[in-house]
């Protein structure tokens, strides 16, 4: 165990457990870039081994270089909302993460934000990735099984630099007593990209997040993959949106939303105010027990050329494709768990393998109970 | 290996077969001729077990076992399998990954048999999404040669197969029927739904029949009824009488 876990062990079986679920790797730094781990308000590490990546706390970063003043509250307003204003109101909590200049990462990086307490644990990240530097970033999310009642307040800032790609994979992990409010803007410049990747297999008493990409710069790319479970008692309200700024920018928002109980709102929201723009939300969702999906994708168009779809469909599983597998000799929860998988398999084009891996292992987590 | 005994299937509340009876020995392929809508998916599909075809009265009875109400996964595993007329699209599965569960993970032997139907490029695709007619019908053919049917039960398998890749799906529903191998050695059995008929250069099926709104009307020479179902059409066995 590297020595910045100190104190790591003491956790409780069920809840380390949970922190790996998330992916984060406690005994070594293998197949990961650098990795996190907040426990509460309490940093437990930040450490990385790649060079031109530089994690560290927001406190020590704030004070290291006053030139993140200029992303610092700046891409998510102050006075937002609730939310930001309780953040905004305490000393800084979590991580700067920078990647700089042509750096690039062949790992992931691993942060993992883990809720111990019955209170609220607030977070504020910022995340930098400078011209041309490319940056895979596993974000895992987790409660305590002994956390009766808490609430996770988040602030994402995350800047993509000209010809930079960050990929951002959330994994919720949270309990069923937890409300989560994360609250996030990217800032993508010039043929900058965006991969956000979003997966939420477990149950949460309430999720209410609409992160927002900016599309500032020429060719800008954003892409949001979403793949929600809603068990009985979660509520989920999830979306994503992206303004088209610039010339050139694309915008893909797409969603898997699976209820087998629990309600589940898909936002989703593209804004085309200049020329030469695209932009597609595509819901998909399955109702596999009496529960509540509420697609409300919007697309707005504001000038000539711009071109912007959406598509949204509920239902449930088709009976002859069940059978079909049947005929292929699959029991009927095996034909069942089959096409569940196939339906949630988006292809997350240009995605590391671990990073893949590890949204499989939380929907095979998952499957069992469909 | 089965025997169908006074056989009635609705479909959507509508009786669609009415007293069917039929009994496929060990290494016999039969063949079925009809009219559209005359019943011949509808007896195929309620042999296999789906609920649509929803058996109302009589009895299936195959290999000792009485399957009339036992599951379709339960009937596969017992050896029987059906090539679908038109499959259904699952949405990302892969074929390759359907294999692997039927075959239990036998990958070498996916791939030849891939390479052989000149599917090997398909293996990662969604299964039946955007195929052509002829390439569902290799990709069935495929499916059956790993699963590997005791009594093989065909939709129309020509239908929609140019005729570049008729004597590759011809051959290869031979070998499934065991047609390479001496009679008297033969286990498979065959029950073949077809139209054209042009199954019938590939394998010598031993019975005919021909089914008219939901009931056979005549068993005969396979050979001998095509040749007079294309000279005359099937409104003359409708007309048909027994004098
Ligand atoms: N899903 C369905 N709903 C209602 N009627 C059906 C359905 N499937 C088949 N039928 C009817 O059952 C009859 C037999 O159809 P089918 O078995 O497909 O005929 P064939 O294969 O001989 O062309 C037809 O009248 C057809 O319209
Ligand atoms: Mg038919």
């Amino acid at each position: 165990m590297p020595e910045s876990m100190k104190g790591y062990s003491d956790l409780g079986e069920e809840d380390r457990r949970r922190i790996e679920m998330t992916g984060l790797q406690t005994e070594s730094l293998e197949g990961r870039s650098g990795s996190f781990l907040q426990v509460d308000e309490h940093i437990h590490h930040a450490q990385t081994d790649s060079k031109g990546i530089e994690i560290l706390a927001l406190s020590d970063a704030l004070e290291k270089y006053t030139w993140l003043e200029d992303y610092y509250w700046k891409a998510v307003p102050r006075d937002k909302d609730e939310i930001t204003q309780y953040i905004a109101a305490r000393e800084p909590k979590g991580y700067v993460l920078i990647a700089r200049k042509g750096s690039q990462t062949t790992f992931p990086l691993q942060t993992c934000l883990f809720l111990a307490k019955d209170d609220i644990q607030y977070v504020h990240n910022i995340i930098i990735a400078e011209e041309g530097a490319e940056l895979h970033l596993i974000a895992g999310c987790a409660s305590s099984m002994k956390t009766k009642k808490g609430a996770h307040y988040g602030v994402t800032e995350i800047y993509v630099g000209k010809d930079a790609k960050v990929t951002s994979t959330m994994i919720h992990t949270w309990g069923e007593s937890i409300e989560v409010y994360p609250r996030s803007v990217t800032v993508i410049e010039e043929r900058g990209i965006f991969l956000s990747n979003y997966v939420c297999m477990v149950p949460a008493k309430k999720v209410q997040m609409y992160p927002t990409a900016e599309l500032r710069g020429e060719g800008a790319v954003a892409r949001f993959s979403s793949i929600i479970l809603a068990t009985p008692g979660s509520y989920l309200d999830t979306g994503s949106r992206a303004i088209l700024s610039a010339k050139g920018a694309t915008a893909e928002l797409i969603t898997r939303a699976i209820t087998t109980g629990g309600t589940i709102i898909s936002r989703g929201h593209i804004l085309g105010s200049v020329k030469d723009t695209k932009g597609h939300i595509e819901c998909r969702a399955l109702i596999l027990k009496d529960g509540t999906i509420h697609a409300i994708p919007e697309i707005e168009g504001r000038v000539v050329d711009c071109e912007l779809s959406h598509e949204a469909a509920v239902g449930k599983i088709a009976r002859d494709e069940i059978e079909y597998l049947m005929a292929r000799g699959l029991s009927e929860d095996e034909a069942t768990a089959t096409i569940i998988r196939g339906f949630l398999d988006v292809k997350i084009s240009g995605l590391p393998e671990s990073l893949q891996t590890q949204i499989d292992a939380a929907i095979d987590a998952a499957e069992k109970g469909f | 290996m089965l025997i169908i005994e006074d056989l009635h299937v609705e479909v959507e509340g509508r009786e669609v077969l009415h007293d069917i009876n039929l009994t496929i020995n060990e290494g016999e392929t039969h063949v079925l001729m009809g009219p559209n809508g005359s019943g011949k998916t509808t007896l195929l599909r309620a042999i296999m077990g789906f609920g649509s075809s929803r058996i109302t009265e009589g009895s299936l009875i195959y290999k000792d076992h009485d399957i009339t109400h036992v599951p379709i996964h339960e009937r596969a595993r017992l050896g029987i399998g059906l090539l679908f007329q038109r499959p259904p699209t699952v949405s990302g599965l892969k074929l390759g990954k359907l294999l692997a569960v039927t075959s239990g993970g036998d990958s070498e032997r996916i791939d030849e048999y891939a390479r052989h139907m000149n599917m090997d490029t398909f293996l990662e695709r969604d299964i039946n999404k955007g195929f052509s007619g002829g390439e569902i019908k290799r990709s069935e053919v495929l499916q059956l040669m790993i699963q590997k049917p005791d009594l093989v039960m065909l939709d129309e398998p020509e239908s929609g197969v140019d005729l570049e890749n008729m004597s590759l799906v011809g051959n290869a529903i031979a070998a499934l029927v065991e047609k390479d191998q001496h009679i008297i050695n033969r286990k498979k059995s065959g029950l073949i739904i077809t139209h054209t008929g042009y199954i019938l250069d590939y394998i010598d099926a031993d019975f005919g029949h021909v089914m008219c709104d939901g009931t056979f009307k005549c068993h005969g020479n396979p050979r001998e009824i095509l040749k007079m179902v294309q000279s005359k059409g099937y409104k003359e066995c409708i007309a048909c009488q027994r004098v």
